[in-house]
């Protein structure tokens, strides 16, 4: 790596003599080791999926979740460091609190979204801090449709119709473009997420991971929520389905 | 000669003494007349009925909002639903009653957010009622309101109420206000008859006893809400609803 032994990764108030803030981009890094997570945003609302990867067969399933709920109509899923990712949870569900203390009313997402990355980005800043080592999607549902936003931990934020974060987002992207998000409902993209995950899960490198799943549409009241039991065995059923099919299918190439 | 230096003429004759300006003859010390207006309950909100029967509970309570004897507002909601096994009433001063429901409210989303599968339960609430009750008392400022929360709890009907003091007991039969001299004796005597009261039967005894209570409490009104929690239906706010009004017998009376 270039940075190395140039001192100016030390701190994240120095640019290099390039124009790069490589504190920032070591952070991206970490997002990048961590398991990948999607957003897909159709006509009737948003599903989060992530591949929560299992490092040891003795941890309790269910636990260190990488989707959260930050208000009711609002969820959150992260890639990168769970520590990390748990404060800007905290620090969002403050904002949505404090939001409707204030206003009566809940937080818009566009308001929400600019206060989070707010916050990421003076991370980004200073000396005496790191910045965050985790990416985040922002989901919620509203008058005027469903919203997707992700953040960076450059502080950084675009909305989104498909995005993908962590370990492999790129393939995991090229399987978002494939698919015509404006025009399909939450019950086709919970299946069509649980698919990508799964395909796009590395089994070399990691063995074990388990799905998560949730979503914020007309079905769940405009509430974010982990998707029904049944609706999540159908999808997981279908994602292994197609990777058997997909193996099948390579084999006769073969 | 000693003396004189021991006690010195003053120092600048109808000056201000050293170490304070501004002592002006004649001003006056702390005002007397004041008055505390926190004290004392502004918009108020008349009775709240509720009664518990063998498998659930059921809470009314009118829509109006009154300036002492004036009845000023006529849409005030005062019973609601705090999540699926629990329901409150609230009588008195109706900001005050706003507020506590706004900190309710929010308690309600942290909780949906720790995603943990518990919900607050109606003894919790009841006992936390208490506690911001008598804490507000103990400084003097109390909310000035009645509370009464039903619900279900581990698949038992639950009836309590909480007074501005802090004051708390748990009945099958409970009215705040006026209803506390009118219905809650036409209750008791229902009860009596019939300890095994079905659901209808109930709701019946307590649209009976709102209609009492429309005739005889000036600060009542003819509009009000009915809330019913069990476990087969669970919480349901209804209404409004109107009293059914006979006045036939006003001619008689001179």
């Amino acid at each position: 790596m270039s940075s190395i032994g140039t001192g100016y990764d030390l701190s994240a108030s120095q640019f290099s003599p390039d124009g790069r803030v490589f504190q920032v981009e070591y952070a991206m890094k970490a997002v990048e080791n961590s398991g990948t997570v999607i957003g897909l945003r159709g006509k009737d609302g948003v599903v989060l999926a992530a591949e929560k990867l299992v490092m040891s067969k003795l941890h309790e399933p269910g636990t260190n979740k990488r989707i959260f709920n930050i208000d009711k109509h609002v969820g959150m899923a992260f890639s990168g460091l769970i520590a990390d990712a748990r404060q800007i949870v905290d620090i969002a569900r403050r904002e949505a609190a404090n939001y409707r203390s204030q206003y009566g009313v809940s937080i818009p997402l566009n308001y929400l979204n600019d206060r989070v990355s707010m916050y990421m980005h003076a991370y980004t800043l200073y000396s005496a801090v790191r910045p965050y080592g985790c990416s985040v999607i922002l989901a919620s549902f509203e008058e005027n449709g469903p919203l997707m936003y992700t953040i960076d931990p450059s502080g950084v934020s675009y909305g989104y119709h498909g995005c993908a974060i962590g370990k492999a987002k790129q393939s995991a992207k090229t399987e978002i473009e494939k698919l015509k998000l404006r025009t399909m409902t939450c019950r086709e993209l919970v299946k069509e997420a649980a698919k990508i995950i799964y395909l796009v899960h590395d089994e070399l490198k990691d063995k074990n991971f388990e799905l998560e799943l949730s979503w914020i549409c007309e079905e769940s009241r405009g509430v974010h929520e982990k998707v029904p039991e049944s609706v999540f065995a159908e999808a997981e059923k279908a994602a292994k389905q197609a990777m058997e099919a997909d193996s099948d299918s390579d084999t006769e190439d073969m | 000669m000693f003396n004189s230096v021991m006690n010195a003429p003053p120092f600048w004759h109808n000056g201000p003494a050293p170490g304070a300006f501004y002592n002006f003859p004649g001003a006056s010390t702390t005002p007397q007349d004041f008055r505390q207006h926190s004290q004392a309950p502004v918009t108020t909100a008349t009775s709240i009925v509720a009664l518990q029967y063998k498998t659930g509970v059921v809470i009314a309570g009118d829509m109006l909002g009154s300036y002492g004897s004036l009845a000023r507002y006529r849409n005030c909601p005062r019973i609601l639903k705090v999540n699926d096994n629990i329901i409150l009433g609230a009588g008195g001063d109706y900001a005050d009653f706003q507020y506590v429901k706004d900190i309710i409210e929010q308690k309600i989303i942290d909780e949906d957010c720790l995603d943990d599968g518990f919900k607050l339960k109606p003894k919790s609430l009841y006992c936390w009622l208490t506690r911001i009750m008598y804490n507000r008392r103990s400084k003097f400022d109390p909310f000035w309101n009645n509370f009464v929360v039903g619900g279900i709890q581990d698949g038992e009907p639950f009836l309590g109420t909480v007074d501005k003091l802090g004051t708390a007991y748990a009945d099958k039969i409970i009215c705040t206000g006026y209803g506390a001299y009118i219905a809650v004796p036409l209750l008791r005597d229902a009860v009596e008859k019939n300890p095994n009261l079905t659901k209808v039967e109930a709701r019946q005894l307590v649209e009976k006893c709102m209609e009492v209570l429309y005739y005889r409490d000036a600060r009542s009104f003819p509009k009000y809400q009915i809330a019913t929690i069990d476990e087969t239906e669970g919480a349901v706010v209804e209404g409004p609803i109107d009293v059914n009004q006979n006045w036939n017998l006003a001619h008689m009376i001179q």
